[in-house]
């Protein structure tokens, strides 16, 4: 945990967050991201051996329903925002090379 | 106008003494004055609004039911989905987001015939504690205009402090309902996590988000929260009425808690930081409730003090989950010229989203990316659970527990953007409320000598916001801080 944080491991959580980012934000990041996480380090004053994870407070677990048809958006409300859209679908670039198709 | 309380206005319009329509164009006329300034609202609804209020004054003058809510002008914080208007989070990346629905909480403030004026400035997707990380403007504190309102419901916050508006809808994760309300002079109620469903509300750290009310005095956070309380089927973690019945939270409201005994724990005079203006504040605040008769009891939360560190842990991973779903192609920004699929995601992304919110994507990425997930995320969700123990034992012994809300008054515009960390440390007193999932509430108690507003923050166990209210209420009685006002 106390290893020295790197520009490289930053450029590559840009990669895996889908986050492009300049040279200098990589910099700045790597600056701020290395002081927050020395503050973390504090939880490892901590023995917390026997201790279960919270992941949340709720006296509740699983809601399950019926599987059942309900009414939902229709497809002109989902496609709506769609930066770009052609005719019933979201349209993206190219996603396989034509040496995959 | 703006000098009656909310039961008072309430009761004006049901009285027919006053025109649901006049109350509207007033706090308009007041928008109109003084929003240049303030920059409380991203958007309003005017027109929408005046219709509002004709139909209330149509039905009332015919003698037929009107919602408990009759006339209210209320605000809406930007993260809540409306199916009029556009909805922004505050980020460019929402760019003209049409939402094709209403949030759970703005039906039932419609149906309770609230008029909705406008959606609040905030900061970007609801990270940040100063609302100086909104995308689209600069929303500055009524009380003194270089500060800040407090974030991240700080366009809420202001628009209630400055009269533009009866009450609001924030939200609060970490304590962006009860800090604004702070530091503007406020009332901010962050209900039990699952008391009121976050249907429509833009995710940010699903299991800390909770919507609350923020209004003038305890009364209108009261009326808020009787009409947004409740189970909804469509948020699983909205609590039924089986495991946590909805209370009238008016009804008893003026009764004060009897044998109330207040827990006060050293650790919340520790706090490196803490302004002597807002400790002095606190604990005159505490003499006001033992002269009533109220028993302070010493308490100790040892792992509060862990707060910050897990929760910028917990919510950041779960923010860098949920913001996933920005990618260019369903709604929002979109990259003009992408170079191929990944393009579209990683350019639309860094162009639409600001520092901070790539800030916390970043560090949720990174604890939760392998080699660290133990380490820190797991970690973190340990020392949740500790922490929620603190809380746990202490309200074995009292009913509930009193400190600042904030350990300062209202900082200056800038003076924390530069240091992410120092922004963080304005949570300390909120954070581990939303860890341990229960009610917190922030009144004014005060003002400090530079004439800003200083506020007192109660916490009570789960699902017992009734109570919580009416022990806030008892302050509120006793005392005038509540009726300050700020310049405007």
């Amino acid at each position: 945990m106390s290893e020295k944080l790197t520009e490289d491991q930053i450029r590559h959580v840009a990669k895996l967050a889908r986050l492009n980012c300049t040279d200098q934000e990589i910099a700045t990041f790597t600056t701020q991201l290395a002081a927050i996480l020395d503050y973390f380090d504090q939880l490892r004053e901590l023995d917390t051996t026997d201790v279960e994870p919270l992941a949340h407070c709720l006296p509740i677990h699983n809601i399950f329903r019926p599987d059942q048809i309900l009414p939902s958006l229709s497809n002109e409300q989902a496609l709506a925002n769609a930066p770009r859209r052609d005719g019933e679908f979201f349209s993206v670039p190219k996603i396989l090379d034509d040496s995959n198709a | 106008m703006e000098n009656l309380t909310f039961q008072q206005i309430s009761a004006e319009i049901l009285k027919k003494s006053l025109k649901s329509v006049e109350l509207t164009q007033h706090i308009f006329g007041r928008i109109d004055k003084l929003e240049s300034k303030i920059g409380a609202f991203i958007s309003l609804f005017r027109e929408r609004a005046l219709a509002k209020a004709v139909d209330i004054d149509r039905r009332l003058a015919e003698g037929a039911p009107v919602g408990p809510l009759a006339g209210i002008p209320v605000a809406i914080k930007d993260n809540m989905c409306t199916g009029f208007g556009a909805t922004t989070c505050a980020s460019r990346i929402l760019g003209k987001f049409s939402s094709p629905y209403n949030a759970h909480v703005v039906d039932q403030l419609e149906d309770a015939d609230a008029v909705i004026i406008g959606k609040t400035n905030m900061d970007e997707f609801a990270m940040g504690s100063s609302c100086e990380n909104s995308a689209l403007q600069t929303t500055v504190n009524p009380w003194d205009i270089n500060r800040v309102p407090g974030g991240s419901s700080g366009g809420s916050a202001a628009a209630v402090a400055a009269g533009l508006c009866y009450a609001a809808l924030g939200s609060d994760t970490g304590g962006s309902i009860r800090l604004p309300a702070s530091f503007c002079g406020v009332v901010g109620l962050k209900p039990t996590y699952g008391r009121v469903s976050r249907y429509g509300l833009v995710a940010y750290g699903s299991s800390l988000d909770q919507i609350g009310p923020i209004s003038r005095d305890v009364y209108g956070a009261a009326a808020l929260l009787n009409v947004i309380a409740g189970h909804d089927r469509r948020d699983s973690t909205s609590v039924d009425e089986s495991t946590a019945p909805v209370k009238d939270y008016v009804k008893n409201l003026d009764h004060p808690v009897e044998n109330l005994k207040i827990g006060v724990a050293q650790e919340f005079f520790d706090v490196e930081g803490l302004d002597p203006e807002v400790e002095k504040a606190v604990r005159e605040a505490l003499q006001t409730y033992e002269d009533m008769g109220v028993a302070l009891i010493e308490v100790s939360l040892p792992y509060m003090k862990y707060a910050i560190a897990a929760y910028y842990l917990i919510a950041t991973a779960e923010a860098s989950s949920n913001l996933a779903r920005y990618d260019g192609v369903h709604y929002g920004h979109r990259t003009s010229r992408p170079k191929d699929y990944i393009d579209v995601y990683s350019s639309s992304r860094a162009e639409g989203f600001g520092d901070e919110v790539k800030r916390r994507i970043m560090l949720g990425t990174y604890a939760l990316s392998a080699g660290y997930y133990d380490a820190y995320y797991l970690k973190a969700l340990k020392v949740r659970n500790l922490i929620r123990r603190d809380f746990e034992q202490a309200f074995e012994k009292v009913d509930c527990l009193m400190c600042p809300t904030a350990p300062e008054t209202a900082f200056k515009l800038g003076e924390k953007t530069d240091d992410p960390l120092k922004m963080y440390l304005s949570d300390i007193y909120t954070i581990a409320v939303n860890l341990a999932g229960v009610p917190g509430i922030s009144i004014p108690c005060g003002l400090s000598s530079g004439n800003l507003p200083i506020g007192l923050q109660i916490i009570t166990p789960a699902f017992s916001e009734a109570k919580l209210l009416r022990i806030a209420r008892m302050f509120e009685k006793e005392t005038e801080h509540h009726l300050s006002k700020p310049f405007c």
